[in-house]
């Protein structure tokens, strides 16, 4: 399990290099990030290397920010692995709320992020399967 | 056409006497029948006997909104409700609507003032009138349609909305008046242009009654060229009876008022103090005649100026400025009445905190737009675009269910709704009136 962030966006010019300096003027570092836009707004999920910092630089500089907890998932990197996966959570009657790919992509696997509705079933769900899922400290180790 | 010469060329100081007669009767009635006139009065130690003419009117204590609506909804009344014919409501500074009973009386009172209202604008017993004004709780189609019936119009009650319907009837039943917003009737008439249908030409129509919402000159002289018709500004408002308390007549400039049944005075929004003839302040009305709601001196919030001089037209009714400001802030966005506090307890309620919001008011294609900005907040904010979208959704139904009013809602992030110092801006209005 994983914390991520999301921060709200207006959808307008220079929004989003505008909250990437206030990360990176704070040395925090982007794992992994997904926008999710409408015609009226953006909605920014991250996972960076340290949440607690960048929740609190992010809301002094006046964001609205959330912290969820997402899995982050070992999919192995052939045809068929995201749809392995997939299917063990289908079948446990989770419900993925939206998923995206890491920026970097270590050994031969990908790593997705899953935002579930049943966290703690999904995890039973994929260990017992053998699916391999990354804590923080392991998302750190592998940097 | 003057409808009624007796009342509205009346002679000065007989209509000074025949108010002054009125005035001392009404507050009686007021004082015997309505109870929180008696607290009122008896609170500043005035009787009903220390009123002995017009001349007293300004020791009587003021009525604001929200005396109508802390006696929500029939305590302002001052008949048993077997009395009351009719109920009309207008929206009120919060939730709760604002009510107005009428008894026989008042609705044949109400209809002789459209009658004069109708007969100034133009309309004869011999007019097609096609009443676009909203029926409903709002007073302005009803009241429009006995009016435009009592002079012996042919009335068309096809209330607002339904431009392509409003059109074929203009068309087929050939119309000659139409009763409806100002920024309707210019709506209509850009319609109309779309479908190349020639007003002139095609169309029978040669008078316009607007009213229930600010207009200029300038976008009378628009729908005048546009449509081909004489445009009359209307005044009215439900707390004193609705559309008839004021009208235009040929020479338009300024609104008659219907002095034997309600008496203006213009006073210092700030100090209460009345003003002299001529002076710009806000109108107060007094209600001589109202049986079901009679009002004292009832703070309508409109400013504007009084000019008692007689009328080219033969009438001696004094005038009102057309009114362009509030001394409040209220809205009125396509004919309805907007307070900010009104969205405010939506958003309360959906928020569940202050929220910093925006009401960005805008004309576009000559109908009123109203777009509500409102500050992303945590308890609002979720990861998720599907919640994030049925907060927005869910303002939008509240407000539209509150006001019957369709708002666009942009939610911006915080701190972006400029703060000034005092009170909180709450309305950007970009419409040129």
């Amino acid at each position: 399990m994983v914390n991520q962030l999301s921060v709200f966006l207006e959808n307008s010019k220079g929004r989003l290099s505008q909250m990437a300096r206030v990360l990176s003027d704070s040395d925090i570092d982007l794992l992994a990030l997904s926008i999710a836009d409408t015609t009226n707004f953006g909605i920014l999920r991250m996972i960076v290397n340290d949440d607690k910092a960048a929740v609190k630089v992010l809301k002094e500089h006046g964001y609205t920010v959330n912290l969820n907890e997402v899995l982050v998932v070992v999919v192995p990197d052939h045809p068929g692995g995201l749809s392995g996966v997939l299917d063990v959570l289908a079948d446990a009657d989770v419900s993925v709320e939206y998923l995206y790919s890491f920026v970097s992509k270590p050994k031969e696997s990908a790593l997705i992020v899953f935002k579930v509705d049943d966290v703690p079933l999904a995890i039973k769900e994929l260990q017992s399967k053998q699916v391999s899922m990354l804590s923080m400290d392991d998302l750190i180790k592998s940097l | 056409m003057i409808w009624n010469k007796t009342y509205e060329c009346m002679d000065r100081d007989k209509m000074t006497s025949l108010q002054s007669e009125r005035l001392v009767k009404l507050v009686n009635y007021s004082y015997e029948n309505v109870p929180y006139y008696k607290k009122k009065m008896d609170d500043i130690g005035i009787k009903p006997s220390d009123i002995k003419g017009i001349e007293d009117l300004n020791k009587l204590p003021f009525t604001v909104k929200d005396d109508l609506r802390d006696n929500y909804p029939y305590d302002a009344f001052a008949v048993p409700i077997g009395d009351i014919v009719r109920i009309h409501a207008s929206s009120g500074t919060t939730g709760k609507p604002t009510v107005v009973g009428y008894t026989r009386n008042d609705i044949d009172t109400w209809s002789e003032l459209m009658a004069r209202t109708f007969a100034a604008s133009g309309v004869t017993k011999d007019s097609i009138v096609q009443i676009a004004y909203g029926y409903g709780l709002f007073t302005g189609g009803l009241g429009a349609h006995y009016g435009a019936e009592k002079i012996g119009a042919s009335v068309i009650p096809i209330s607002g909305g339904n431009t392509k319907k409003q059109i074929t009837v203009l068309q087929d039943f050939g119309s000659h008046a139409i009763a409806c917003t100002p920024s309707y009737a210019l709506f209509l008439s850009e319609v109309l242009e779309e479908m190349g249908i020639d007003p002139r030409k095609d169309l029978n129509l040669k008078y316009g009654i607007f009213g229930a919402e600010p207009w200029s000159h300038e976008m009378r002289a628009q729908i005048e060229q546009k449509l081909g018709i004489r445009a009359t500004d209307i005044y009215g408002l439900s707390e004193i009876i609705g559309p008839g308390v004021a009208t235009e007549c040929e020479i338009q400039d300024g609104l008659h008022i219907t002095e034997d049944h309600f008496v203006p005075e213009i006073i210092n929004p700030e100090t209460g103090d009345v003003l002299s003839e001529g002076s710009e302040g806000e109108l107060v009305f007094t209600t001589l005649t109202k049986e079901g709601i009679p009002v004292i001196r009832y703070r309508t919030r409109d400013i504007t100026s009084l000019n008692y001089k007689k009328c080219e037209c033969g009438r001696t009714a004094v005038r009102m400025k057309k009114v362009m400001g509030r001394s409040d802030d209220m809205l009125i966005i396509r004919g309805v009445n907007v307070f900010p506090t009104q969205i405010e307890s939506v958003l309360v309620s959906i928020t569940e905190i202050e929220p910093h919001y925006l009401l960005v008011v805008d004309r576009v294609n000559n109908l009123d737009t109203l777009e509500i900005w409102v500050e992303m907040s945590d308890n609002l904010f979720s990861d998720e675009v599907r919640r994030v979208e049925q907060v927005r959704a869910k303002i939008k139904d509240e407000v539209q269910s509150l006001l019957g009013l369709t708002a666009k809602i942009k939610l911006v992030e915080p701190k972006t709704i400029e703060r000034s110092t005092g009170k909180a801006k709450r309305v950007l209005d970009k419409r040129k009136i």
